[in-house]
């Protein structure tokens, strides 16, 4: 396969960027989007030129650190997939590919496509900590959880963090990911302790953090690599207002 | 209690609890024009009982701020949401599976439905004051005002354009604020859905029959 490479390169932060365009021949179809990206990088590389700066970490689509907008798409065009995830031959010979990085205030690019997620680890510290008592582990079926709790925390549990659904927004809002970390606690017994205070905290990093609001376009769950349900967005907003009056009323 | 109307999530409830309480008005005020076309007399009847009623001053200032404050946060939340991404993307494509046509456009739609909202008031409340007496009882002839505005094309043009904008509008807003308020349900958000739809068509339909309507009889 031939390709056509349109890409966001950006030397820091500060710098200004723009779209670079590279010709990459004998594409095999067989190769991830980011084997494609590590042989354009040998090419550069041996040209000696700087090679694009990338995420990538696991490659099997657990890990959340690859990222992209390919096509204008967060993780390409492929639904429920990591851009590691992700063959070329979802794509034609001769096609041209457009790849920027994600792009929100809350996530400054570090480099060409690589850019700094640590506003979803504030997020996720403001949650706090979950009170596990010491000792033995308790037995398994000690703590009786309904089935469907169990499986609504499991699939909010299966955010890997990579920002797809921040990137996907039109408001660049973070509410899915948030949503997925608070429910996945809330919905279990061991959340319960904090459960407000962690509602509060989560809610007030995410804007502190500089993320946009939701509209309900649901982008992000159309976008999201594990099909996390904007069902957790509503079960947010439910948290966080009975938090706030439960906080209130305390004395 | 400022940390709730600062927050993203407060302001959303804010917003979605004042685009549903403007869409009960809605209602209301269809259900009233729906008189129009069948009884001048009972039209203008429940006008005047409406408007000499002096609760009508509270209800008003009521209906005033639920419409501004929905207009501030939704000001407010849009100018963020543009400040959240200050780089646009260079190329940008919707999955096909979430933005509508009808939750892409809600800047604009609301912004239409606003200025229709302020010549609508203009034309109508503070419009020309012609009176009629029933049963020795003399009060404002709305109807025949309905009659007059609508009897300009440019006029009946300009209202369907502004209600299919409001129908755009509460297609995406009505099941939005369900959301925003925390209801999502796999079962009953589908008939939320559905309801929306059918609230935005039957609301923006129906206001534009009346102004058709009225344009076909060919003035007063």
């Amino acid at each position: 396969m031939k390709l056509h490479l349109k890409i966001w390169r950006q030397k820091d932060t500060k710098a200004s960027g723009k779209i670079v365009s590279y010709e990459l021949n004998d594409v095999s179809p067989d190769m991830s989007f980011l084997e494609m990206l590590d042989v354009l990088n040998e090419q550069l590389v041996s040209k000696g030129e700087d090679p694009v700066a990338f995420d990538h970490d696991c490659r099997e689509g657990i890990c959340g650190m690859c990222s992209l907008m390919i096509n204008g798409q967060a993780h390409g065009p492929e639904a429920l997939t990591t851009t590691c995830q992700l063959h070329m031959r979802k794509f034609k010979d001769g096609d041209t590919i457009v790849i920027e990085p994600f792009r929100a205030r809350a996530f400054p690019i570090v480099k060409d496509l690589a850019v700094d997620r640590s506003a979803f680890d504030r997020v996720v510290q403001a949650g706090g900590y979950v009170s596990v008592n010491t000792g033995n582990a308790e037995d398994a079926n000690a703590i009786p959880i309904p089935k469907e709790n169990a499986d609504l925390a499991m699939d909010a549990a299966a955010c890997i963090g990579c920002g797809a659904c921040v990137a996907a927004c039109p408001n660049a809002a973070a509410m899915l990911f948030v949503s997925a970390k608070l429910s996945q606690f809330a919905l279990l017994p061991q959340g319960q302790p904090e459960r407000e205070r962690r509602a509060l905290r989560m809610v007030d990093q995410m804007d502190k953090e500089g993320f946009g609001n939701c509209t309900n376009h649901y982008e992000c769950m159309a976008s999201c690599p594990k099909g996390i349900d904007v069902e957790n967005i509503a079960r947010m907003n439910r948290e966080y207002g009975f938090a706030f009056v439960k906080a209130r009323s305390k004395p | 209690m400022a940390s709730y109307f600062s927050s993203s999530i407060g302001r959303k409830h804010i917003l979605a609890f004042t685009g549903l309480a403007l869409c009960g008005f809605l209602v209301t005020h269809l259900a009233a024009n729906l008189l129009i076309p069948f009884n001048p007399q009972a039209f203008n009847t429940y006008s005047y009982k409406l408007i000499t009623n002096p609760l009508i001053y509270v209800a008003e200032v009521g209906l005033v701020g639920l419409f501004l404050v929905h207009v501030a946060l939704a000001f407010w939340l849009n100018f963020e949401n543009r400040a959240a991404r200050p780089q646009r993307y260079v190329s940008k494509k919707n999955t096909g599976r979430g933005t509508t046509p009808s939750s892409a456009t809600m800047v604009i739609t609301g912004l239409v439905t606003l200025v229709f909202l302020v010549l609508h008031v203009m034309n109508i409340k503070f419009g020309a004051h012609y009176t009629v007496t029933y049963d020795g009882v003399e009060m404002r002839d709305l109807h025949r005002l309905v009659l007059e505005y609508f009897s300009s094309l440019p006029n009946v043009i300009w209202y369907v354009v502004a209600h299919v904008a409001l129908a755009l509008h509460t297609c995406h807003g009505f099941q939005s604020a369900f959301q925003s308020l925390g209801f999502n349900h796999p079962r009953y958000t589908a008939c939320v859905k559905a309801l929306g739809k059918l609230y935005a068509v039957a609301i923006a339909g129906g206001f534009a029959f009346i102004a058709i309507w009225a344009y076909g009889r060919g003035g007063v």
